[in-house]
């Protein structure tokens, strides 16, 4: 099953906006939305939600007051400054709390529960482009790559089912747990920059990290008319690292017009990026034809 | 003061506003870039780079001949980081959180410290009177709190001689990342964009940081784009929104060459300069905190 992930590096190069577009072209794909803790393609895709899931991941601990003696151990012990000494008695700061079970063991009284922590929330769901794989991550919650590691099982799981032949991921933002859990073993990378120094910045090292990971890529840099130099410079920088550059499009007010009416830009237009989209767009699928190696397993994402 | 800017949303001008604050900021202050995945400040603020170190987490080192396999460390790690097969002893140093329970619980001393690089730490000073400290995550690594941590101890331990004022400019997201970058600040400074996705991310990351009880307010850039629901949204929750910046394609051409806006527009100075006063008003801490690096 080919599975391939729209990242960026930066934020707001427009993934998410992309990814709508290319749900909205691709026949027969199963969608991710990978950004656990931001999502926004739901807000284009508009889901009825078929299943709905609690995620559980990790623990965290609480310390009984009624069994703690307040020796204080567990703040000595504890590598993250979670333990708060206040009046005499001491607590756990849940948003410190890193789940590592130290002081749990550590407590000479058993004073510290230590229950599973619920993190978040998946869905499964139906969209007018097809099946919708998606889910949100509670407010500083943790433990989003695994949470990442899930929706990629449910979504080839969902793919098998339905017959299904591609898996399309939105990505999120950085090159930290939930984008290393959204690259392992997927098998192409498109990433989506803009013509500023920062663009071009956090596209090399989010390209760096699919080297890291041996990924195929492929670059778009939207807004491209922004700045065409450092769109040149884009394409450039593309050739000698032996990358993809598969378009660029130009900066579209339609894409924010479309967003507000809650449509992929494709379908709210036929002017402006569309053509450009699609283009790319073909590019992407001839690529993956072409390209395409058969995976037979998926390695492990490694997890926060 | 520490004043966090932070957003949610990926892009909506955090980078942007940290620059532009630094820059027309009347007292002695330091930018930290703790979005330390994708670190930006540094290409537009062009700091003299005047000192960096290895910032690192401790992870255990096995010595398999004092080794008896009780499973003790294997037991306690709850990041599958280190585990016992029959009597080998086996550790996964990219796993560790360095919580450092594997070490302090084996009875035959057959763990010790070792290290795994997080990153680098770099600082120095921009325009000649700007402090400027940043993280960069190594490639490859996963976890970016430890990092932010390290970046404000290096910031906190450095020399108290000169009193700084302090803008941090956070990652994007609402999980932990975000939550730490923004752990060490007096007030939010929330930036977000007039559409959608700019308004719901906004939201979620105002619901992430709310358990925090610090002041929180807002900067919407890229004003007149999009809808008025992230304006509706601040009005029902009573956020103050302390400035908008106008959707002008000057601006993004600005940025797009790796201009500080507030230096570049004159109409842009006027705006950040005048969004320092409101901020001194919203928030007035007096207390300066004593953070200062050496030069």
């Amino acid at each position: 099953m080919p599975e391939i992930v729209v990242i960026s590096g930066k934020g707001g190069t427009g993934k998410t906006s992309l990814t709508a577009a290319f749900a909205h072209l691709a026949k027969a794909a199963v969608v991710c939305d990978l950004d656990v803790d931001a999502p926004d393609l739901h807000l284009i895709l508009q889901p009825e939600i078929e299943t709905r899931q609690d995620f559980f991941s990790g623990h965290e601990a609480i310390i009984d007051p009624a069994d703690c003696t307040r020796c204080g151990l567990c703040a000595d012990v504890c590598r993250y400054q979670a333990v708060i000494s206040a009046s005499g008695g001491f607590s756990i700061n849940p948003l410190k709390c890193e789940g590592c079970k130290v002081c749990v063991h550590f407590c000479p009284a058993q004073a510290i529960r230590f229950p599973e922590r619920h993190c978040g929330r998946w869905f499964l769901s139906r969209t007018r482009f097809g099946p919708l794989v998606h889910a949100q991550l509670f407010p500083g919650a943790e433990n989003s790559g695994r949470l990442v590691a899930l929706l990629r099982q449910k979504a080839r799981e969902l793919a098998s089912q339905t017959g299904r032949t591609l898996i399309l991921s939105d990505g999120s933002p950085g090159i930290g747990c939930p984008v290393i859990s959204s690259l392992t073993g997927t098998d192409a990378a498109v990433l989506v920059t803009e013509p500023t120094p920062s663009g071009l910045h956090d596209l090399q090292r989010v390209a760096d990290l699919c080297r890291h990971f041996t990924i195929p890529i492929g670059v778009i840099v939207n807004k491209a008319d922004l700045n065409p130099e450092t769109t040149e410079a884009v394409q450039r920088w593309c050739e000698a690292e032996n990358a993809d550059f598969l378009g660029a499009l130009p900066y579209d007010p339609a894409v924010t017009e479309a967003m507000v009416r809650r449509q992929a830009v494709t379908e709210f237009s036929d002017n402006g990026s569309s053509a450009p989209i699609r283009m790319v767009w073909a590019r992407i699928v001839e690529q993956m034809q072409r390209t395409r190696s058969p995976r037979t397993a998926v390695t492990a994402a490694p997890v926060k | 003061m520490i004043v966090a800017i932070a957003s949610g949303k990926g892009g909506t001008g955090k980078t942007t506003v940290t620059g532009s604050l630094a820059w027309v900021w009347n007292r002695k202050v330091t930018a930290v870039d703790l979005d330390v995945e994708e670190p930006n400040l540094h290409l537009f603020l062009k700091p003299e780079i005047l000192g960096r170190e290895v910032a690192a987490l401790e992870v255990p080192v096995a010595d398999e001949s004092k080794c008896t396999a009780c499973r003790a460390c294997a037991d306690l790690c709850q990041f599958k980081a280190i585990s016992v097969l029959g009597s080998v002893l086996l550790t996964f140093p990219e796993m560790c959180h360095g919580c450092g329970g594997c070490i302090a619980v084996c009875p035959e001393k057959a763990l010790s410290s070792g290290t795994r690089e997080l990153g680098e730490i770099l600082w120095g000073r921009a325009a000649g009177r700007i402090g400027f400290c940043m993280g960069r995550l190594r490639v490859g690594e996963a976890m970016s709190p430890p990092l932010m941590r390290a970046v404000m101890e290096k910031l906190a331990s450095a020399s108290p001689n000169a009193p700084t004022d302090v803008l941090i400019d956070a990652p994007p997201g609402t999980s932990c990342p975000a939550i730490n970058a923004v752990l060490p600040s007096d007030a939010i400074v929330l930036v977000t964009e007039p559409t959608p996705f700019g308004n719901h991310d906004f939201r979620l990351a105002h619901a992430a940081f709310r358990p925090l009880e610090k002041p929180m307010a807002v900067i919407i850039n890229r004003a007149g784009l999009g809808d008025r629901s992230v304006y509706e949204y601040c009005h029902s929750e009573h956020l103050p929104i302390l400035a908008e910046i106008p959707f002008d394609r000057r601006l993004a051409e600005a940025y797009s060459r790796g201009r500080i806006v507030a230096e570049a527009l004159p109409a842009m100075n006027q705006v950040f300069t005048e969004l320092v006063c409101r901020l001194r008003e919203w928030a007035p801490v007096e207390s300066v905190r004593e953070v200062a690096l050496d030069a």
